[in-house]
């Protein structure tokens, strides 16, 4: 059973966490998912969820996780924006809760983006 | 969409959208094997105008574009089954939208995984609006809110990985022995 103590405890958890965070002023990296009607159909649900999974996972405190509407390419969704602070805009598609992991660990953690899974690969094509 | 539970997070978006600051989800299964999937939103609410032509795909409030598919694929899916969509809105009030599915159908979808779609909406909206949810079959009956968990992580965001995990696990034992049956 999961219970309010356990809450209690994960947020005493974060909240060091969020303190680690502060001091060392890191910049916060942004992934943004397309969650309108296109991107849920399409499969956007699991994706995110498979993103909060990894940063939780690997204790990745500068990224947040947001949502977005509809950009109008939906033959492209489940669609994924990853801003690293200071660099250019990364947008991925046709993303699958199995890429996930290796968008994390190359793009968020390493800084290179994963080339074959972005938008400029796939309208090659 | 492949579940009901899909429908949810789409439909969601409309309440959060009309500036809500509750939202209430219901989710009733009757004996006779009828689901209502509710929301019901203390947001802007529509117009009688509006609401007379809500259910057409090429009705939206989004000015990027004509049209607008969450109500119409719901629909779809609810009167395929025999069911219906009823929707009551009153502007400066709120609306209500209500999904009717005959789960007995062949054509009724899978309920899916609605702990999964509750942790993603409360994700994408974790300051405001509270969400609250009442799953009701018979077989049994759960209520979760997060106005009841946001006083325990007072100054940790609901957003925290951490946080919607707990969510998203404590509401699967929940939902599980009282949906259990047609969630796939």
């Amino acid at each position: 059973m999961k219970t309010l103590a356990e809450l209690e405890a994960i947020r005493k958890a974060t909240l060091s966490r969020i303190n680690l965070r502060t001091d060392e002023k890191s910049e916060t990296t942004r992934v943004v998912i397309g969650m309108a009607t296109c991107g849920i159909a399409a499969g956007a649900r699991p994706v995110m969820l498979s993103f909060m999974d990894e940063i939780e996972k690997r204790h990745l405190s500068h990224v947040q996780i947001s949502q977005t509407g509809c950009i109008g390419m939906c033959r492209l969704e489940p669609m994924v924006d990853v801003i690293l602070p200071g660099k250019e805009k990364v947008t991925y598609v046709h993303v699958k809760p199995e890429m996930v992991p290796r968008i994390v660990a190359e793009h968020i953690v390493n800084g290179r983006p994963v080339e074959e899974y972005t938008i400029g690969a796939a309208e090659k094509n | 969409m492949k579940e009901i539970a899909l429908h949810l997070l789409d439909i969601v978006q409309n309440s959060v959208r009309a500036g809500a600051s509750h939202v209430d989800i219901r989710f009733l299964l009757g004996a006779d094997g009828v689901l209502e999937m509710g929301v019901k939103d203390d947001g802007c609410g529509m117009s009688a105008e509006l609401l007379d032509r809500v259910r057409s795909p090429f009705t939206t409030t989004r000015t990027t574009r004509k049209v607008g598919l969450g109500i119409p694929l719901l629909m779809q899916n609810a009167m395929q089954t025999g069911g219906r969509v009823d929707i009551q809105s009153k502007e400066g009030e709120g609306t209500d939208i209500a999904a009717f599915f005959v789960t007995g159908s062949i054509d009724c979808l899978p309920l899916g995984d609605l702990a999964s779609t509750m942790a993603s909406i409360i994700m994408g909206s974790p300051d405001k609006p509270e969400f609250a949810l009442r799953c009701v079959s018979p077989a049994g009956e759960m209520s979760f809110s997060t106005e009841t968990i946001r006083p325990v992580l007072e100054g940790v965001s609901l957003a925290e990985p951490g946080v919607v995990q707990w969510i998203k696990e404590s509401l699967e034992e929940e939902i599980e022995p009282i949906f259990g049956g047609i969630m796939k």
